[in-house]
C-alpha cells in the first residue's frame, strides 16, 4: 500500500478514536457525574425526601459537638448566608472551619431549617491547599 | 548583623554578576561551540547508541542476522557520514576514532 | 534577621530581572559575556533564595513566633524535625521553597552547559529567569514570608496534625523537585524554537533533567498516597482528588515524553509531537502548583477569594500556553519529521501508541478534574464526579499502557519478523495467559474482570522484562566469559538506559497489580464495637480488646488494641488512636483538649498490619459524647476559677494561675482515662486489603530502576564503546553506501 495511505489512515483511525473517546467522557460526565447544591440553592430548591449533594466551606466558629452528632454551618460560596447541618457518622480528620466540604443532605423536620446529613457521607477536600481562610464571609 | 550580612551578600553577588563584564576573553573564550558542531556530535552519539542497541537486539533475538546486517550497514553508513561533516565542521581538530 | 530576608528577596527580585535583560541582551548582541552574566546572576538568585530559606528555617526552629507564619504555623511544642519543616506548611514558604529549587534546578543546567548549544542557552536562560520574577514577584509582593508581627504570641498554633508525619513532610519537596525539574527541559525547548536550533542537542542537554523530573514527581505521588493510607482515616491511598491530579498529569505527559524523545534520537521524527509534550508538561506544573495554592475546584468562586495570586497564575499559564502553541506553529517547517514510521509493528510504532494512549488517559483526568468547573460555567450547576467515574476510563486505558509496556522491549527498532516475534513472545505471553487462566479458574471469574487482565499483563511484563534481563546477560557472557551474575550487572551498567527503563516497566506493573488488587478485593465495614466485641470480615474475626487514653501537652489520645485472628489462630494485634490537638478556643478551657469546640484538630492513626497477600487496617472513631457533661462542667468550674484568680493581686495571681492549669490538666488526664475505666462503645472502620504491598514494592522498583536510568555512564566507558573507521578526508565522496569494513571493539553489549 501507498505509504502516504497508510499515513492517512492511521490518521483517521486515530483520530476516530479520539472522537469517540471524548464524546464517552463528555456523555458520561454529565450523566453519571451528581449535582453539587451551594447553600442558597439548597434553601431554594430543597424538596422533603430528595438528598442533594451540599458543597460549601464550613463556617468558622460554627462547628458543636455534641455527643456522637456534629452541627456545623455550610456557607455559600457566593452570597453571605449559610444552612446548618446536622450530621452524625465518620467525620474525616482534615474536616476543620474552613475547610471545604461535601456532604449528602436532606431536608430536616427538626426546627431552623437545619438539614439532615447522611450518616457517613461528608468528605473534605484534600487538606494540602495553602489556601488562605475562607471560613468566614 | 543583618545589615552586614545583606552588604556581604550584595558585594558579593555585584562582584560575581560583574566577573565576566570585567574580564577581557580570549577567542577560545569566545568561540565555545559551534551550533553546527553541537548538532553534529548530538547526532553522532545518538548513532552510535542506535549501533549498539541493534548489536543488542540481535544478540537478544529481536532482530534476525540479516536484518541485523542490513540495519548495522545502513546505520554505520550514517554514522561515517555523520563523522565526515564533523571533520569538515572542525577542520583544525583531530577528531579521534573512537569516542 | 527578617529585615535581611526580606532585602535578600528584593535582591533576588532584582538580580532575576538583571539575568533576564542581560541574557537577551547578550543574545541579541552576540556578546556572550552578557549571557554569562546572566547565568551567574541564576547561581546569586540561587544563592540568596538558599540565605533566606535558611533564616527562615532558624525562625521555625527556634521558635520565634515574631515572624507571622512561624506563629501560625509551628508551636514550641512541635517536635524538631516537623518545626524545621513546617516551613513549606505554609503558602509563603512553599513559594520561598518553590524559588530555591528553581533556581537551583535552573543554575545547574546553566552550569552543565555553559560550553555547550550556546545559541539556544540565552533564550533558555530568560525563561527561567522570566519563572523566577513570577514566583520571587508573589513572595515580594503578596506573600511575604518575612512579615513581623509587633506583638508576637507567646505560642503558636502549631503545625495541623495532619502534616506530622513524616512521609508527608517530605512529599512536598518531592513534588516541587518535580513541577521545577520539569521547566528545565520546558525552557530550552523554548530556547530552541526560538534560536531555530531545532536538533536533537536541547533535548539531549535536558533530558536527565526531565527524567529526575518524572522520578521527583513519581515519589511525591508515592509519598502523598502512602500519607493518605496510613493517616487518614478513611482506608485509600487515591481518591482522584484535584490535588492529587495536579502532579498526576505532568507525571503522565512526562512518561510519554522520555518515551517518545528516543524516537527523535534516533529517527529525528516527532519533533513536533515532542515539543508539544514538554511544553504540555511545564505548563501543566505551573497549573499543578496553581490548582494547590488557589483552591479554585472548590468553586470558581474561590477565584475571588485571593484575586492576586489567582489572576496571577492565570496570566502566566495563558502565556504559556498562548506562546508555546504560536512558537510550535511558527517553527513547524524546521519540525518536520527527517523521517517516516516504517511500520506499525516496530518499537517505535508501539511507543506512537503508548504516547497517545498517555496523553488520552491527561485529557481524561484533567477533563474530569475541572468537569465541575465546566459544568457550572455550562449549566450553572457544579457536577460532582467521583472515583468511579474515573476508574470507567483509567482503566481501560491503564490495562492498554501496560500492554504496551510489555510489548515494547521485545519489539526491535525500525523492523520486525512474525518469526522473530513468536519467539520473543513466547514466554511472556505463556506466563501472562498462564496467570490470568490460573487465577480465573481458581476463583471462577464473575466480577472485576478487569483486575484478572491487569493480574495476567503484569505478569506478561514481568515476563518480558525478566526474558530481556537473562537474553541480555547470556549475550554478554557469550562474549566475555564471565559468569551470568556478573555479565548481568555489567550488561545494566553500561545500558542504564535500557535496563533502567525495563525495571520501571516491571515496577509499574507490579504497582498496577497492587492497585487492581487492592481496589477490586477489598472488604471493608464500620462496626460498633464494645470492649470483648467482636466483628468478621473475610475470613478473619476482628474483636476490640481494651481501650487506651494518653494526655500530654501535645495531644489527647484515645485508642483501642484489636485482636486479629483466622480459623481461631491469633495473626496480629493492632493497635489505632484517635488523637485531639487543643484548638485555641479559650473560652473551653477543658473542652478544647478534648475535641468539643470549634477548631479542634484530629489526627487517626491507624493500625496496620502489612503483608505480602493483604493488609489488616483499622482505626478507631471513638464516641466522646459519654464526656460531653463531664466536660462541659469542667469548663464551667475552671473558667470560674480563672475569673476569681483574674481578681486576685498580682504577686499571687500567677501562683494561683499555675495551680488552676495544673488541676485542670489533671481533670483532662481523669477525662481522658474514663474511656479506660469506664468504656463505651466506639466505631471501628475495618479493611481487609489484598496486595496493598505490591503498589508500594512495585513503586520502589520504578524508582530504582528511574535511578538506574538517570545514572551517567562513566565517561571511561562511553569514550570506549565504538570504533568506526572513516575514509580519508582526501578521497572524493563515491557512492552513498559505505564502503570500509568497521572496526569494532569488543564491549559493546
Amino acid at each position: 500500500m501507498d505509504p502516504s495511505r497508510k499515513r492517512a489512515i492511521r490518521l483517521t483511525v486515530a483520530l476516530t478514536v479520539a472522537l469517540l473517546l471524548a464524546t464517552a467522557l463528555v456523555y458520561t460526565s454529565f450523566h453519571a457525574g451528581r449535582d453539587e447544591v451551594t447553600a442558597s440553592q439548597l434553601v431554594h430548591k430543597a424538596r422533603p425526601g430528595q438528598t442533594y449533594i451540599l458543597a460549601g466551606t464550613v463556617l468558622n466558629g460554627s462547628v458543636k459537638r455534641n455527643g456522637g452528632v456534629l452541627t456545623f454551618r455550610v456557607r455559600d460560596p457566593k452570597l453571605k448566608m449559610s444552612v446548618p447541618v446536622r450530621y452524625t457518622g465518620e467525620i474525616p480528620d482534615p474536616f476543620a472551619p474552613g475547610r471545604g466540604v461535601l456532604v449528602d443532605v436532606t431536608e430536616g423536620t427538626t426546627a431552623a431549617s437545619t438539614y439532615i446529613g447522611q450518616a457517613n457521607s461528608l468528605t473534605t477536600k484534600c487538606p494540602s491547599k495553602y489556601q488562605a481562610a475562607s471560613g468566614s464571609y | 548583623m543583618a545589615y552586614v550580612l545583606v552588604l556581604v551578600v550584595l558585594a558579593v553577588v555585584v562582584f560575581a554578576i560583574s566577573g565576566p563584564l570585567r574580564t577581557v576573553r580570549g577567542p577560545e573564550d569566545r568561540a565555545g561551540e559551534a551550533p553546527d558542531v553541537a548538532e553534529l556530535e548530538a547526532a553522532r552519539d545518538a548513532k552510535y547508541r542506535e549501533i549498539r542497541d541493534a548489536e543488542l537486539d540481535v544478540r537478544t533475538g529481536k532482530l534476525s542476522d540479516e536484518d541485523y546486517a542490513a540495519l548495522d550497514g545502513s546505520l554505520r553508513a550514517e554514522a561515517v557520514e555523520i563523522l565526515h561533516q564533523l571533520d569538515e565542521a572542525r577542520p583544525g581538530e583531530q577528531v579521534p576514532s573512537g569516542s | 534577621m527578617a529585615s535581611a530576608g526580606r532585602v535578600l528577596l528584593i535582591l533576588c527580585l532584582l538580580s532575576s530581572v538583571y539575568g533576564l535583560g542581560a541574557s537577551l541582551y547578550g543574545v541579541r548582541t552576540d556578546q556572550h559575556e552578557w549571557v554569562d552574566s546572566g547565568r551567574r546572576a541564576m547561581y546569586s538568585v540561587f544563592g540568596m533564595s538558599a540565605i533566606a530559606f535558611v533564616i527562615l528555617d532558624v525562625a521555625f526552629i527556634s521558635s520565634d513566633f515574631s515572624y507571622n507564619i512561624v506563629a501560625s504555623g509551628s508551636s514550641t511544642t512541635t517536635p524538631f524535625f516537623y518545626r524545621a519543616a513546617a516551613i513549606w506548611s505554609t503558602q509563603q514558604g512553599s513559594l520561598l521553597l518553590w524559588v530555591m529549587l528553581l533556581t537551583f534546578w535552573s543554575s545547574l543546567a546553566l552550569l552543565l552547559t555553559r560550553r555547550r548549544v550556546r545559541e539556544i542557552v540565552p533564550y533558555a536562560q530568560s525563561v527561567l529567569f522570566g519563572f523566577a520574577i513570577f514566583f520571587v514577584g508573589l513572595i515580594v509582593f503578596f506573600a511575604n514570608p518575612f512579615a513581623i508581627s509587633a506583638n508576637p504570641p507567646s505560642e503558636g498554633a502549631g503545625l495541623d496534625p495532619l502534616l506530622r508525619h513524616t512521609t508527608m513532610m517530605v512529599h512536598p519537596p518531592m513534588l516541587y523537585s518535580g513541577f521545577t525539574l520539569l521547566l528545565v527541559p520546558f525552557a530550552f525547548c523554548i530556547g530552541a524554537l526560538i534560536s531555530g536550533r531545532l536538533g536533537a542537542e536541547w533535548i539531549q542537554v535536558t533530558r536527565r533533567f526531565a527524567l529526575a523530573g518524572w522520578l521527583c514527581l513519581g515519589i511525591g505521588l508515592l509519598l502523598g498516597a502512602r500519607w493518605s493510607y496510613t493517616e487518614l482515616g478513611w482506608g485509600g491511598y487515591w481518591e482522584w482528588d484535584p490535588v492529587e491530579n495536579a502532579a498526576l498529569m505532568p507525571w503522565l505527559v512526562c512518561t510519554a515524553y522520555i518515551h517518545s524523545i528516543m524516537i527523535q534520537e534516533k529517527r529525528g521524527m516527532l519533533k513536533v509531537w515532542n515539543a508539544s509534550l514538554i511544553l504540555l508538561a511545564g505548563t501543566l506544573a505551573i497549573v499543578g502548583d496553581f490548582l494547590v495554592r488557589s483552591g479554585i475546584l472548590s468553586s470558581i468562586h474561590a477565584f475571588v477569594s485571593d484575586p492576586t495570586l489567582n489572576v496571577a497564575f492565570v496570566v502566566l499559564v495563558s502565556v504559556m500556553v498562548l506562546g508555546s502553541v504560536w512558537l510550535v506553529t511558527y517553527r513547524r517547517d524546521g519540525l518536520s519529521s527527517e523521517h517516516r514510521l516504517d511500520a506499525l509493528l516496530s518499537r517505535e510504532g508501539v511507543f506512537l501508541i503508548q504516547n497517545m494512549v498517555l496523553v488520552a488517559l491527561t485529557a481524561v483526568v484533567f477533563w474530569l478534574t475541572f468537569f465541575p468547573l465546566i459544568s457550572e460555567a455550562i449549566t450553572g450547576t457544579q457536577v460532582s464526579v467521583g472515583p468511579p467515574v474515573f476508574a470507567r476510563f483509567v482503566v481501560p486505558l491503564a490495562l492498554v499502557v501496560v500492554a504496551l509496556s510489555g510489548i515494547g522491549p521485545i519489539i526491535a527498532w525500525r523492523r520486525v519478523t512474525v518469526a522473530k516475534l513468536k519467539r520473543s513472545f513466547a514466554f511472556p505471553v505463556a506466563v501472562g495467559l498462564g496467570t490470568f487462566v490460573i487465577l480465573a479458574f481458581v476463583s471462577g471469574v464473575t466480577r472485576h474482570v478487569f483486575a484478572y487482565i491487569m493480574f495476567g499483563l503484569g505478569a506478561f511484563v514481568v515476563g518480558t522484562v525478566a526474558q530481556e534481563f537473562f537474553r541480555g546477560a547470556r549475550a554478554r557472557r557469550a562474549m566475555t566469559g564471565e559468569s551470568l551474575g556478573g555479565a548481568l550487572v555489567a550488561l545494566v551498567r553500561r545500558n542504564r538506559r535500557r535496563y533502567g527503563g525495563y525495571l520501571v516497566h516491571a515496577g509499574v506493573a507490579v504497582a498496577l497489580v497492587g492497585v487492581a488488587g487492592s481496589t477490586s478485593f477489598q472488604h471493608q465495614r464500620f462496626a460498633t464495637l464494645k470492649p470483648g466485641q467482636s466483628v468478621h470480615l473475610d475470613g478473619y474475626t476482628f474483636t476490640y480488646k481494651h481501650p487506651t487514653a494518653v494526655a500530654t501537652a501535645q495531644k489527647v489520645s484515645f485508642g483501642g488494641d484489636v485482636a486479629v485472628t483466622k480459623g481461631g489462630e491469633p495473626v496480629t494485634t493492632l493497635h489505632t488512636t484517635y488523637g485531639l490537638y487543643p484548638s485555641q478556643d479559650l473560652n473551653a478551657p477543658v473542652g478544647r483538649f478534648l475535641n468539643t469546640s470549634d477548631g479542634a484538630q484530629t489526627e487517626s492513626r491507624v493500625g496496620l498490619d502489612s503483608g505480602a497477600l493483604r493488609d489488616l487496617w483499622v482505626v478507631i472513631s471513638p464516641n466522646l459524647g459519654q464526656l460531653q457533661g463531664l466536660v462541659s462542667e469542667g469548663d464551667a468550674q475552671i473558667a470560674k476559677a480563672l475569673n476569681a484568680a483574674e481578681s486576685l493581686p498580682a504577686a499571687q495571681r500567677a501562683g494561683q494561675l499555675n495551680t488552676i492549669f495544673q488541676l485542670r490538666d489533671i481533670l483532662i488526664n481523669e477525662l481522658a482515662q474514663r474511656f479506660v475505666t469506664h468504656p463505651w462503645a466506639s466505631t471501628f472502620l475495618i479493611e481487609v486489603s489484598p496486595l496493598v504491598m505490591w503498589l508500594w514494592i512495585g513503586a520502589i522498583i520504578a524508582a530504582l530502576g528511574g535511578l538506574i536510568a538517570l545514572w551517567p555512564v562513566p565517561r571511561r566507558s562511553r569514550a570506549g564503546a565504538l570504533s568506526v573507521r572513516r575514509r580519508p578526508a582526501t578521497e572524493p565522496a563515491a557512492s552513498p553506501a559505505p564502503e570500509p569494513e568497521p572496526e569494532r571493539e569488543r564491549e559493546l553489549v
